[in-house]
């Protein structure tokens, strides 16, 4: 530490920063080893006192734009030791990416970077990119999120391999791919010899992303950075890629910085997190004492915003208001003073020091982190109870009725989608089928919410799709309100059905027509089902308050918003007819966590007010745990476990159950370290090519510990959903309930 | 109430009362609204109202006749009685002009309109249904590609020489919309997949009505810059027809017979052929300037609509409602999953 203040820049401006940057090391280094030491992993022994092999003082990025600099990074310093795990996070635009680009000396000419980036005492800011180039992918390993991108398509996995050996060893090749293999082998690719010639497209998303893990440890890097390295993941599959990741470090010792949006993620993986806002660190820690001991009220806004697989109440979450600062005109003051709810008149004044206050041993930048103190007390604040917390909305009447008594308005029964698999130009003939949709059976009664999960490809969004097409399918049957939908004949009458069932789409800037102003797309069910003008004129202010939004904005279009405000007019379009049941497809994957907890709050309040029932798809446990009266576990075209929430969460029976479950990550570290994951192997079959007996036993855990007779059943037998307890079923021969949360 | 305090209101002070009337404006006005911001389009009009009232009321006050001859006056240079000179035959240009510029201009306006609306609706429904109206529409859109079009038009113009001039732009229409037809079509299919679209479908709304209300807006700079494109062609097709001795037959003139006659006296008798072509480039000048303006107006992500309206709502607009548009709409989830 000592050596770098001759190097660095001699503004008043950046001596405080570096100071702040001294004190959170002192504080690593004194107060706090004996955390670290408590947590289980043996790498936080070995950087007690060894000198940071990266450090990062008083990093500024901005880069030019029309309306003046982006100022993307302000004043940001870390430092990582040999064998650590840096855990940045932070909401989308908070510069946690930016920083790490700078890092690799990946950013455009155009941006304005100052500070100092030293690795292993040697200055990286200001060396040409033939320079750089020698340390990236040697010294500095990168992983990116996106793994197809990242890898070239016209050259063979092995071909990228050997390139990344051969740019940095002088080797040969023969030798550069022996190494490959070994690798690839390394990363759990299965069958490693012959894959290594494979191409990216015949990889799958989890498979190229331990390519890319293994290209990244090529050259026994000594530092990795992971930008995202898992979000676009399936969670078993995440899970693997991390299992990987690990191992990787574990292999070359090399120090991890991971960026991360999701804190489940970090609170497993992590030694120490630094949490980003609005391009500068706002706190900074060790993880133990960042999640259990927050003293900013971004990080404790964050964490009770996210909903947990581990939490049994019902409750409404706390979701932080506003939206992040724009980076060209910052506020003056705090810039996340417009949000905060403690914000006091100094906070607008001045943007607080990343320092430690005084009984805190993490920094932290915020004036009043001395008053932000666990429990709270006489003249201080309790981290607990600084956001207001929404009262859980009181359930509607039909709500409230027994479930055998109300009427269900939408059931499913045995539903069935097919794709043939065509071959041939001129006389197509069939090669194959393509199961989507292989027989799912499931009802849904007023007033309730349904959540349907599983990973990609396991056929949600086509079953959806089938049912909201209202064409009744190639076999099996719908039923909405009573009604078969192969009975309804005609336009009209499918219009009519329509009314009563709308639906919210994944990705709001795609579901609004970007042409239109957000008046207009309110309007056009009420004008399809022949409102007059006055009366749709009236009825979208009405629906504008209804979720949230300035009735005044009518006149804006969509791209005016951001993403949360986006999603709730998609909401309100949805709900524009009053229906009596809404079909939500992922609706709040594409959000940053804060905003995520407003929609779900909303939807919930919605749903009470209104006694809507909502069929919820999703991938993310947690959010359908949160949502979710009953659960639908989706694999492979079928559902494999359906129940009430809270017993398929206690008690989840079928072996893919559990093993999704145990895969979530906890934003808990210490619960999240001690868990145990239960791994599976492989990926998701094609559903072109479904397994005999069970789809599943290729991958079950269970399967395994099988012995031969009841192998055998498992591989000639389709197993059956089976009734385990009232309101709970599962497709599992050999079901048995294990907590894994 | 919980969701009372979620509101993600953005700040009231941007509420101008005067700019945000109480009553909810609809595409269609929020558009014209847009488009009368644009100067340039303005001026575009206001260039195209005066071609319009020189073309139809420059005739009457002027004392010669397109088909009129001084006898007194061969190849005069602009003067008192010939305000843009005369030709050989003593006959005077501000009258061919005058009478040139009605006919090109209802030429190229009434050919664009009608080749954009043929292909932007032919393209589309090609597109939207796909099955046999795909390949009946694209059947037609290949055959119409190969056949010789001007010589077609050529062959056919002497027949309908008695008749009315109107056939040329039907004529010229015919021939003119397969290609952009093509392009909507391939957009249409790319289109038709996006989520906005399925949610009308789901919503109840009728085929038509969403190629009409959702598809071809989405396409409408294409459809605007195709038409400007259109209009310029039609003029310089319909010139090059009369160039040649067809289309706008003698003793008729349109804008391109004036000019064709004119280009070899253009260094030496140069009014005979710089009036004539300073209307048209005025012309084509207008169109071009309207077309941007619609264009900009339609387009909720062109700054020059948005530009000066910005300094109105710049408080309200949150960053990243802004910035991450363009790529959102391509690729959609995985780029917010991306932002980091």
């Amino acid at each position: 530490m000592s050596d770098t203040s001759q190097d660095s820049d001699t503004s008043q401006d950046s001596d405080t920063s570096q100071d702040s940057g001294t004190s959170q090391d002192s504080t690593t280094e004194e107060g706090l080893t004996p955390v670290i030491e408590t947590s289980k992993e043996p790498a936080a022994d070995r950087h007690g006192g060894v000198p940071p092999l990266l450090e990062v003082s008083d990093l500024h990025v901005s880069f030019p734009s029309e309306a003046g600099p982006v100022r993307a990074v302000r004043g940001v310093s870390y430092a990582v030791r040999p064998g650590e795990v840096l855990g940045i996070v932070g909401e989308s635009g908070s510069g946690k990416s930016v920083s790490s680009m700078a890092v690799l000396g990946l950013l455009p000419d155009s941006a304005d970077i100052r500070g100092s980036i030293r690795m292993d005492g040697r200055e990286l800011l200001g060396l040409n990119d033939a320079k750089m180039s020698k340390i990236r992918g040697k010294d500095i390993a990168m992983v990116f999120q996106d793994p197809l991108s990242a890898l070239t398509p016209v050259y063979s996995i092995g071909t990228q391999i050997i390139e990344a050996i051969q740019v940095h060893q002088d080797v040969d090749k023969v030798k550069a791919r022996t190494r490959a293999v070994e690798l690839l082998d390394l990363v759990g690719i299965p069958d490693p010899h012959q894959r290594v010639d494979a191409f990216p497209h015949e990889f799958s998303g989890g498979m190229r992303q331990r390519a890319m893990i293994a290209m990244a440890i090529a050259n026994d890097p000594k530092i990795i950075i992971a930008d995202e390295p898992t979000t676009a993941l399936d969670v078993t599959i995440q899970a693997q890629v991390l299992e990987v990741l690990k191992k990787a470090q574990d292999v070359t010792g090399a120090a991890i910085v991971m960026i991360t949006h999701d804190l489940g993620v970090i609170a497993g993986f992590a030694d120490r997190v630094m949490v980003m806002y609005a391009g500068r660190p706002v706190e900074n820690g060790p993880v133990d004492e960042v999640y259990y001991r927050p003293r900013m009220p971004y990080t404790i806004g964050l964490l009770g915003s996210i909903p947990r697989v581990d939490d049994d109440e019902r409750r409404a979450l706390t979701p932080i208001d506003g939206t992040p600062p724009s980076m060209v005109s910052l506020p003056q003051g705090c810039p996340f003073e417009a949000r905060c709810p403690i914000a006091i008149d100094v906070c607008r004044e001045r943007e607080p020091e990343l320092v430690t206050a005084p009984g805190a041993n993490h920094p932290s930048a915020c004036h009043r982190s001395r008053e932000l103190m666990e429990g709270g007390g006489e003249g201080l604040l309790d981290p607990e109870t600084i956001y207001p917390v929404p009262p859980v909305p009181e359930a509607h009447e039909i709500e409230r009725l027994p479930r055998a008594e109300r009427t269900a308005v939408l059931e499913v029964d045995n539903l069935v989608k097919h794709f043939p698999l065509l071959k041939g130009a001129v006389f197509k003939r069939r090669i194959g089928t393509v199961k989507a949709v292989d027989g799912i059976t499931l009802e849904i009664k007023e007033g309730e919410t349904l959540g349907l999960v599983g990973e990609s490809g396991c056929g949600k969004t086509t079953t959806l799709l089938e049912i909201m097409d209202l064409t009744g399918g190639q076999a099996g049957s719908v039923t909405v309100f009573g009604k078969d939908v192969r009975e309804v004949k005609g336009n009209k009458a499918r219009k009519a059905l329509r009314r009563d069932m709308q639906i919210v789409f994944q990705d709001p800037m795609a579901s609004l027509d970007a042409r239109m102003p957000i008046g207009d797309i309110l309007a056009e069910p009420l004008k399809t089902h022949g409102w007059d003008r006055a009366r749709t004129d009236a009825r979208i202010p009405e629906l504008l308050e209804l979720v949230g939004l300035n009735p005044d904005h009518a006149d804006r279009f969509p791209q005016e918003f951001s993403g949360g405000q986006r999603q709730r007019v998609s909401i309100a379009r949805a709900l524009a007819l009053e229906p009596k049941l809404v079909v939500l497809d992922e609706p709040v994957s594409a959000l940053d966590v804060s905003i995520q907890a407003g929609v779900l709050n909303l939807l919930d309040e919605l749903k009470s007010r209104m006694g809507l029932s909502y069929l919820f798809v999703a991938h993310d446990l947690s959010v359908v745990r949160h949502i979710a009266d009953r659960i639908a576990v989706m694999y492979l075209g079928r559902i494999v476990e359906l129940g009430e929430t809270k017993s398929v969460f206690h008690e989840p029976s079928h072996p893919y159950t559990q093993a999704l479950l145990s895969a979530v990550p906890l934003p808990d570290p210490q619960k999240e370290r001690a868990r145990e994951r239960i791994l599976l192997t492989g990926d998701l079959p094609s559903p072109a090519n479904v397994p005999s007996g069970c789809r599943f036993r290729n991958r079950c855990p269970k399967y395994l510990q099988l012995d031969a007779g009841d192998q055998q059943r498992c591989e000639s037998e389709d197993p059956q959903l089976q009734s385990l307890a009232p309101d709970h079923t599962a497709a599992c021969h050999f079901a048995e309930a294990l907590a894994v949360v | 109430m919980s969701i009372q305090q979620n509101v993600e209101h953005e700040p009231e002070a941007d509420a101008t009362p005067a700019l945000l009337p109480p009553r909810r404006s609809g595409r269609g006005r929020l558009t014209l609204r847009r488009f009368a911001r644009n100067r340039l389009a303005l001026v575009g009009i206001g260039i195209l109202v005066l071609l319009f009232l020189f073309a139809y009321v420059g005739p009457l006050v002027d004392k010669w006749g397109y088909n009129d001859h001084d006898f007194t006056a061969f190849l005069d240079g602009p003067s008192g009685s010939h305000w843009f000179g005369t030709d050989q035959a003593g006959t005077d240009i501000f009258a061919l002009t005058t009478r040139g510029l009605q006919k090109s201009l209802i030429i190229g306006l009434l050919v664009g309109l009608i080749t954009t609306t043929l292909a932007a609706t032919l393209g589309a429904v090609a597109g939207y249904f796909g099955r046999w109206i795909d390949r009946v529409v694209m059947w037609i859109v290949d055959m119409l590609l190969v056949l010789p079009s001007f010589l077609i038009i050529a062959v056919l113009s002497p027949t309908f020489a008695k008749s009315s001039w109107l056939i040329l732009v039907v004529l010229l229409a015919l021939f003119s919309w397969m290609i952009t037809a093509r392009i909507v079509r391939s957009m249409t299919l790319t289109l038709k997949d996006r989520e906005f679209v399925k949610a009308a479908k789901y919503m109840g709304v009728s085929d038509m009505r969403i190629i009409f209300r959702h598809i071809l807006p989405s396409m409408a700079s294409l459809l605007i810059i195709d038409g400007t494109i259109q209009v310029s062609l039609a003029v310089i097709g319909e010139s090059s027809l009369s160039y040649f001795g067809f289309g706008i037959q003698p003793p008729d003139v349109s804008l391109g017979t004036v000019i064709a006659d004119g280009t070899s006296y253009a260094t030496t008798y140069q009014w005979l052929f710089w009036f004539p072509a300073g209307f048209l480039v005025l012309f084509g000048l207008a169109i071009a300037f309207i077309g941007d303006g619609l264009r900009d107006a339609y387009d909720p992500n062109s700054s020059n609509a948005k530009a000066q309206a910005k300094a109105i709502k710049e408080k309200g607009k949150s960053k990243d409602g802004e910035s991450d548009e363009a790529a959102g709409q391509r690729v959609g989830s995985t780029e917010v999953l991306s932002q980091a």
